[in-house]
Parts: structure tokens; C-alpha cells; sequence
């Protein structure tokens, strides 16, 4: 099995996310520059955070039409597990592989620090690992992360289950960016592509304060 | 050719920005302002097509990337420059 972490100029959690396959899971993992066009050696692909292109025109805008997204977007056809995180949600979405869009955190701010994230769902492929209704010490680190839909498509998600992830009003300020319906992470309808703005992989060791991400890792990768 | 393109966000958006700058508006004495809506402004140039062909390259332009159909709207202007 081997992984994939997408490289776009800008991309700045790639060695994190690289790091984490590697070292704490012992994963084979590559690093793919945004020109690549052929992922099929790949069993999953990560998105990573970052601010790619600069964040220019919208958050993810530009990645969306990087030559490496067309390969991204016929893996996620295929049923290949796809996951994006903070900057690679936001491509997620550009790219219309996820519903939805990011904007601006309500207090406008960078948000920088950790937040309570609880597991909505433990049936999808990211949060086997997991009980519903865990809490997990995830760190955020955004300014467009305040998830917005329409009546129709939340509508979908709840029905669906894709709702996976939401800030928990333990967090001190409760919804931390404005999120509708607090949410941090939904997944597509099929199931085999997950976007969240918390990050994951700055929780995947107790050296680092929080080891509770790791676990979205080990389940997207079937690791017992 | 030049096209002025302006893009807002769509109704029922919240306007974190705007939000903001209303207030601080208000703080300072701009009582009467009932809203402010933050947008983007954007100006492409052209050569060697007519405004038709312009107006609808334009429109492509907004429909594929600058402008995220989930919140934003937008309208525009083309004009001999």
C-alpha cells in the first residue's frame, strides 16, 4: 500500500501529513507535485493544508485546476479514498468533489489553536476507529473555514450521514469560525472522500499534546 | 476590450467582513448605515475580439473560476477601453 500527499505551490502541512504515514504508521507514502497526472499506484491520496497559489482570488480556487486535480477527481470515481485537510478541503470543494463552500471565519481572525472536534459518525471509513460521540483535541489553523450550504444540500448531508465531524461546544467559543451546524468535516456521498479543517496530523503523537487524529489515518488505511 | 467584473456574495451569505466594517462604521458615528456588503472587483483586458466574444469569454471566465457559485454572484461590464 502506498500514499500519496499532493504537493501545490503553497502547500505547506505536506511534510506533516508525509510524516505521519511514515514514521508513525510505517506507511509507504510519496510526495506528488501538482503537475503529476497518473495516481493509479496510489491506494489513497492527501490533500494537505497549506495555502496554495496563495490563497489568491478564493482558498482552493486555484489548486482546483492544477493538472494532478483531474487524476484526484477519476480516483475519487473509482472509490479511492481521498483526504483533505484545512487548505485540501478547500480544494475539495472548489473542485466540487465535496458540497458546499468555505468562507471567511465569523470573527474574521486566523484561528490558530486547538479545538474540541466530536465524532458525529463512526460508519465512514475516516472515523471506524472511533465511538460516536468521541471528543478529539484536533488543532485548527484557518481564516476561510466557515462552512456554508444551502437548506437543500445540509439537508443531504444529515440524511446521508456525511456529517462526520463538528466543533463541540466545549470548544471555548463553541463554533470557533461559524460553521453552519458547527460542522468541521463531511464526507462525499459515496463515502471515500473526506474534507476537515481541523488537522489531523498535528495530533497523531502524545509528544505533540494530542495523539486523537491518528485515528482517522489508521482507519482510512484499514490499520488495526 | 475591458470587462469590470464584480463579484458579491449571494443573499443569505454572511458577510463576515461587511459585518464587521458595519460595525466599526457604526462606533464611529455612521449610525444610519443599515449594511455593508464586502465583494471583489476584478478587470480583464482583451485583444482581438469583438465585445460580443469578450462578454461571453467573461461570463465563462466567472462561471469556471472566478466566481464560487455556492456564495458568490456576480455581474459585469464590457467596454472599449
Amino acid at each position: 500500500m502506498r500514499v500519496a500527499v499532493i504537493v501545490f505551490p503553497g502547500s505547506n502541512c505536506d511534510h506533516d501529513a508525509y510524516y505521519v504515514i511514515k514514521q508513525v504508521l510505517g506507511v509507504s507514502v510519496d510526495f506528488i507535485w501538482h503537475t503529476e497526472n497518473d495516481l493509479s499506484k496510489y491506494a489513497a491520496i492527501i490533500l494537505p493544508g497549506g495555502f496554495s497559489y496563495g490563497d489568491y482570488l478564493r482558498a482552493g480556487a486555484i489548486a482546483r485546476f492544477s493538472p494532478v486535480m483531474d487524476a484526484i477527481i477519476q480516483s475519487a470515481k473509482k472509490g479511492k479514498t481521498i483526504i483533505g485537510i484545512c487548505n485540501g478541503f478547500q480544494i475539495l470543494v472548489e473542485s466540487g468533489l465535496l458540497p458546499g463552500a468555505l468562507i471567511t471565519n465569523q470573527g474574521i481572525k486566523f484561528l490558530s489553536r486547538d479545538v474540541m472536534v466530536k465524532v458525529e459518525s463512526n460508519s465512514s471509513i475516516f472515523t471506524r476507529k472511533y465511538s460516536k460521540g468521541d471528543v478529539l483535541r484536533i488543532p485548527i489553523a484557518h481564516k476561510q473555514g466557515n462552512y456554508v450550504a444551502s437548506p437543500k444540500i445540509l439537508k443531504k448531508l444529515e440524511d446521508n450521514n456525511q456529517i462526520v465531524f463538528t466543533y463541540h461546544p466545549e470548544n471555548e467559543d463553541g463554533n470557533p469560525n461559524g460553521s453552519v451546524q458547527s460542522i468541521a468535516g463531511i464526507i462525499n456521498e459515496k463515502g471515500n472522500v473526506l474534507g476537515m479543517m481541523p488537522h489531523p496530523e498535528r495530533a497523531a503523537e502524545s509528544i505533540l499534546g494530542s495523539s486523537d487524529g491518528v485515528k482517522i489515518f489508521e482507519s482510512m488505511l484499514g490499520i488495526s | 476590450m475591458k470587462a469590470k467584473i464584480y463579484l458579491t456574495y449571494k443573499e443569505g451569505i454572511l458577510d463576515p467582513e461587511g459585518n464587521a466594517v458595519k460595525r466599526a462604521l457604526k462606533s464611529i458615528g455612521f449610525n444610519s448605515v443599515d449594511t455593508v456588503q464586502f465583494g471583489k472587483y476584478i478587470e480583464m483586458t482583451f485583444t482581438g475580439v469583438s465585445k460580443e466574444e469578450a462578454e461571453k469569454l467573461t461570463d465563462e471566465a466567472c462561471r469556471k473560476l472566478l466566481a464560487n457559485p455556492n456564495t458568490q454572484s456576480y455581474r459585469f461590464e464590457v467596454a472599449e477601453q
